[in-house]
């Protein structure tokens, strides 16, 4: 069975939530989203996840589908309460991310009058504060990871993050696990190279002698990938084969 | 006893410098209605706090806005919003960006007449970089250093629910009550718009959101949240918010 890019991107997302237990695993993008439910309806069954609004799921949905059964309401202040409170694991997107993780999606150029301005600090601050953190990058390029990030909207491990536990990219997964709390590759998308992580990187990243093969899904996690969560392969429309 | 009031009577109340607060999320139940009847105003330099969707946006273009506060500003289904981006682009606005927790705490805060409310949301970023004014505070009983959060407080609150009677309580029928009612009880004075104006309520009473003793003026708007989300009274309008962005090109 042929695997595709976004697949592998899916289940390395759902690696970022493995061993975090009951708690709720927030997720921002198509990928990162269906990593949450695969996780939850595979290997780390008792994660709680949302119908991507206010209602907690009785079970991992379909992306898109409605909530159907329900087991609890996180209407946006529970949200944000319960960043304070930790029950949580949240994978974020970044417009820019350097070596330490600190991450921008509030605005390019100088912040009192930008070239672009972006979304807004939105829950970064808190979330990289209260909650380990991890992030989804559907495109790796060397604007996103930047030596330095314009503003600094999430906090990195040298500016008191609780946990920048993982980066899952469309070539590669990465992670933090160095003396010093600098980005590391961790392991590679079967058929990316060491060379092409390196060229869409703008800084220097931590590179072990032997970096492994991001793993494949197994059989069962592609079933529920392919035929329960994403049967519309909205997954191929963020990352392309 | 009633609070019934026309738009203009709302938008008349609504003075020229003034902080101004607007409830819903990003593009989700806004007063848009109220927000449209203001930027056709000749009121200017006004403060907006919100959680930022269409209103933060009309209002920028149309010249209302000195300063915005916000943690986002956004149209949900399009991630960024245009008149925004421009104004903060071409300098014509001043922004104090909070996080999407702060801004909470800011409105606690206010709602219940409290100074600041401590929080670690917020310390490390270049939120306190951009923002001098905020202080923060030692915990007294232990050692570490949390961010005070001062209160926001709105002297007009703008908000839209589903239902409401003409003494002013509101009902929400959607999944999400967002900060609406933080928003009435901070402001010193709320207006209401609402779907329908009913002279009994239907639905659990945890549903009813607002409080009269917190609302000066309420207003039937049929589709009074334009094309942002009303559920489940409507969902939002993707075509008319796409033309609305590509309108701002």
């Amino acid at each position: 069975m042929t695997v595709t890019r976004a697949e592998i991107c899916v289940t390395a997302c759902a690696d970022a939530w493995r061993g975090d237990g009951e708690i709720l695993a927030a997720a921002m993008g198509t990928c990162s989203i269906l990593g949450a439910r695969l996780a939850r309806a595979t290997f780390e069954p008792g994660l709680l996840t949302t119908d991507g609004g206010p209602l907690l799921t009785a079970a991992p949905v379909p992306i898109g589908a409605p909530a159907g059964e329900v087991e609890g309401w996180m209407p946006f202040r529970d949200h944000l309460w319960l960043v304070l409170n930790g029950r949580r694991h949240v994978m974020m997107g970044a417009s820019q991310i350097d070596r330490y993780g600190n991450s921008n999606i509030s605005a390019v150029g100088d912040w009192h009058r930008p070239t672009s301005q972006l979304l807004g600090m939105r829950g970064a601050p808190g979330n990289t504060r209260c909650n380990p953190t991890s992030y989804w990058i559907p495109r790796h390029a060397p604007r996103v990871f930047v030596e330095k990030v314009d503003v600094v909207s999430g906090l990195g491990w040298d500016r008191g993050a609780h946990e920048i536990r993982r980066v899952v990219t469309d070539l590669a997964v990465l992670d933090f696990d160095t003396p010093d709390r600098r980005m590391r590759l961790r392991s590679l998308h079967p058929g990316v190279s060491v060379a092409e992580v390196v060229e869409r990187t703008g800084f220097e990243l931590v590179i072990p002698e032997d970096v492994p093969e991001t793993r494949r899904p197994t059989g069962p996690e592609l079933r529920v990938l392919r035929d329960v969560l994403d049967p519309g392969g909205l997954r191929d429309r963020e990352v392309r084969s | 006893m009633g609070a019934l009031m026309t738009v203009e009577e709302i938008v008349g109340s609504v003075e020229s410098g003034m902080t101004l607060g607007i409830g819903g999320w990003g593009s989700r139940r806004k007063p848009m209605a109220l927000v449209e009847a203001l930027c056709a105003s000749n009121v200017t330099d006004l403060t907006l706090v919100s959680y930022g969707g269409p209103d933060v946006g009309m209002l920028c273009a149309a010249g209302k806005v000195r300063r915005v506060v916000a943690p986002f500003v956004t149209l949900d289904s399009i991630p960024l919003e245009p008149h925004f981006r421009a104004a903060r682009q071409n300098g014509t606005i001043e922004f104090t960006e909070y996080d999407e927790g702060m801004f909470m705490f800011g409105l606690y805060a206010a709602a219940h007449g409290l100074p600041f409310l401590p929080t670690p949301a917020g310390l490390g970023s270049d939120i306190v970089t951009y923002d001098p004014s905020l202080r923060t505070v030692r915990n007294p009983y232990g050692d570490e250093e949390l961010l005070a959060v001062p209160p926001l407080k709105p002297d007009a609150a703008l908000l839209h629910l589903n239902r409401a009677d003409a003494r002013g309580n509101g009902q929400y029928l959607g999944h999400d009550p967002y900060l609406d009612d933080l928003f009435a009880k901070a402001a010193t004075n709320t207006y209401l718009s609402c779907e329908r104006l009913v002279t009994a309520f239907d639905g659990p009473p945890q549903t009813l959101l607002v409080s009269r003793m917190h609302v000066t003026g309420v207003v039937e708007i049929p589709g009074g949240a334009g094309f942002t989300e009303c559920l489940p009274d409507y969902p939002r309008d993707e075509a008319r918010q796409k033309r609305y962005v590509e309108a701002a090109k």
